[in-house]
């Protein structure tokens, strides 16, 4: 077993300290890194310099193609396959097609959205480094973490140790692949 | 004029005052003593009282059981639908339990989107209640159709009739409403779960714990970069829930809006549904959550603010509600239809008399008494009142249901309602069912979220110094 070196992980205790690092991290210029929060805290996407999410482009094209299914299928079933006669009603009208049309959208969106949420997420993913970290435990419950990927252009063992110990961190460690 | 340039009377800035907004956890708790109050109520023991109801819980699902096999054996007919009362308390039963699911939407979808953060300590619990209400009401249509093995045939797959269902009946919109429902209810709960899924494997003893918790908590560890995904789509999935919740149930009324029987054919009937809905589902959410808050001492968690809010929300509704069976009656006089006018002076003062007012005591005046602090913050009342609200709602729905039919256009054919033992037995029997699925819930899963509760306690506020 090789040991190779997959990052350095430094620990905090309070969302102060760990959105303070971030700031110094981000400024740093380093772009491959993570910090480890036990709830999403306030403030910390712009702290890390992440840009918006891009969830909402798969509810969108979910939405859209729910919407679309819903009209056509019911344009298709009542209309053109099996012309329904009931009540001297128009065999199709986007009006009573709305409804279903409607939940078809919300159903689609609804999977859209949590299936690229996973997808950029990269989850289910159940190994990572990190998790092989003893204490990681803590991280999903009150200890806040800031991990630094040596695969980062800017990593330099020494260098990146010596940022984390400034800006406060109570451990660093070196984690391994 | 005087050379008196003053400044107009009007103030440079506006300087508010500060309220100081109540602590959502109570009396400066860490985030370990959050994630240990809450992880220790599904690690430690079962409890005794938690086998006692279960076991009885169970032995009332019973009567949903053998009910359903005597339906299906021997027919509908077991039911008291006959005509002209051909919707008894199937319907009912199905309206009651959806309407219950809604507040879970409610507190989850639309409080989060209005950024009202004392909403995460109930959200949890409310949602799991959605679901499992949606599954009792599901029961009622699915075996009113009868043959329930063609129960299928309500969705569009081809069969051997090569026919398609009719897309214009409010009641196929009700299969896309309320399955939509049912699947976009789990996604968001289990989205929700997930960082606390994560929470419960990281501190797992048992190798059987670990890895079941393990695979559904996906791999999470926290990082920001998913937080960041993670809280837009939740984000994203509130403001889909919202517009659902709000759709659900109006198609839900226009089952009977849609129909031209006096008293159903009224347009008020989608927002006075959805405003009967939250009413009936903060009933249930009050009716639930103040005996867990008792039993597992939450009180730090669920604070006094809390039911306050709760109990607001439910004088609220239950106003609204009140207001709109005022304008039903107003609009019937107003509207001079003789057959609508009829319709509703016979609700209020012919045969199912005795169900309107106990309806109008329950709804409108009951939760009259939450206007005073006193009483919401006497939980046992408070409690009480939540039971009207549940009692209220029920009839509310057999009044509307059933009075209408009993007094058709046609005098020859009025008849009267009275429920079989079966419908009572597999209406009883729902309870049981939820309950059975209620206890499960709060036995293996984080009765709160406690990465919300984390996010909105004072201490997570980045600007927060101690």
């Amino acid at each position: 077993m090789s040991n190779k070196v997959y990052g350095l992980l430094a620990k905090f205790d309070t969302p102060a300290a760990i959105m303070k690092a971030a700031e110094k991290v981000r400024d740093a210029g380093y772009k491959k890194w993570d910090v480890i929060t036990p709830f999403p805290i306030h403030g910390m996407d712009g702290a890390m310099g992440l840009r918006r999410s891009r969830v909402p482009r798969f509810t969108l094209v979910a939405g859209s193609a729910g919407f679309t299914i819903g009209m056509l299928m019911i344009a298709y079933m009542n209309k053109w396959d099996y012309p329904l006669i009931v009540g001297g009603k128009p065999f199709f009208s986007p009006m009573f097609a709305f409804p279903v049309s409607y939940e078809l959208t919300i159903l689609l969106s609804a999977f859209g959205t949590i299936i690229g949420m996973f997808l950029l997420n990269c989850l289910p993913m159940h190994y990572h480094p990190v998790l092989k970290y003893d204490d990681i435990h803590e991280g999903t419950d009150d200890q806040f973490f800031l991990v630094i990927e040596t695969t980062d252009p800017e990593f330099n063992a020494t260098e990146t140790n010596k940022l984390l110990a400034e800006v406060g961190s109570l451990e660093i460690r070196e984690l391994e692949e | 004029m005087a050379e008196t340039t003053k400044s107009p009377a009007i103030l440079k800035e506006v300087d508010p005052v500060v309220l100081p907004r109540p602590d959502l956890v109570e009396n400066n708790r860490s985030f370990s003593w959050i994630t240990n109050k809450i992880c220790g109520i599904i690690e430690e023991k079962t409890p005794t009282w938690w086998w006692v109801c279960f076991c009885v819980a169970g032995f009332l699902a019973s009567f949903t059981v053998i009910g359903i096999v005597y339906l299906v054996a021997a027919g509908v007919g077991v039911w008291g639908l006959a005509n002209p009362i051909s919707w008894g308390w199937a319907i009912v039963n199905f309206v009651f339990w959806i309407g219950i699911g809604h507040a879970g939407t409610l507190i989850s979808a639309i409080l989060c989107l209005l950024k009202q953060k004392w909403r995460t300590s109930i959200n949890r619990a409310a949602e799991a209640m959605t679901i499992f209400a949606v599954v009792c009401a599901g029961i009622f249509p699915v075996f009113h159709v009868g043959r329930v093995w063609f129960a299928w045939w309500l969705f569009p797959l081809p069969n051997a009739n090569a026919i398609w269902p009719n897309f214009r009946s409010p009641l196929l919109w009700d299969v896309f409403a309320v399955s939509t429902y049912a699947t976009v209810s789990v996604l968001f709960w289990y989205v929700g779960l997930i960082p606390d899924l994560a929470t419960v494997r990281d501190r797992a003893k048992t190798k059987i714990r670990k890895v079941l918790y393990g695979i559904f908590a996906m791999g999470w560890r926290g990082s920001n970069r998913h937080w960041s995904n993670y809280e837009m789509a939740y984000l994203i999935l509130a403001g889909l829930s919202t517009p659902l919740v709000l759709s659900v149930h109006t198609i839900v009324s226009f089952d009977f809006a849609v129909a031209l029987i006096p008293g159903w054919h009224t347009t008020i009937f989608p927002p006075y549904f959805v405003a009967g809905a939250i009413f009936s589902g903060f009933g249930m959410v009050l009716t639930l959550m103040l005996p867990l808050r008792a039993i597992y001492k939450l009180d730090d968690l669920i604070t006094q603010y809390h039911i306050d809010c709760m109990g607001k929300i439910v004088l609220a509704t239950g106003s609204i509600v009140g207001y709109a069976y005022a304008m039903e009656f107003f609009i019937a006089w107003y509207g001079a239809n003789p057959f609508e006018t009829f319709a509703f002076v016979n609700r209020a003062f012919g045969p199912f008399a005795w169900a309107y007012w106990i309806m109008i005591f329950c709804n409108v005046v009951s939760p009259q008494l939450f206007w005073f602090k006193k009483i919401r913050h006497n939980t046992t009342l408070v409690w009480v009142i939540s039971i009207f609200v549940n009692i209220g709602m029920w009839f509310e729905r057999f009044v509307i249901t059933v009075t209408s039919l009993a007094r058709d256009f046609l005098p020859s054919s009025w008849g009267y309602f009275s429920p079989t033992v079966v419908d009572i037995f597999t209406y009883a029997g729902t309870f049981g069912v939820f309950s059975v699925l209620f206890l499960l819930f709060i036995r293996f899963l984080p009765l709160m979220a406690m990465a919300e509760i984390k996010a909105v306690s004072p201490a997570a506020d980045p600007h927060h110094h101690h």
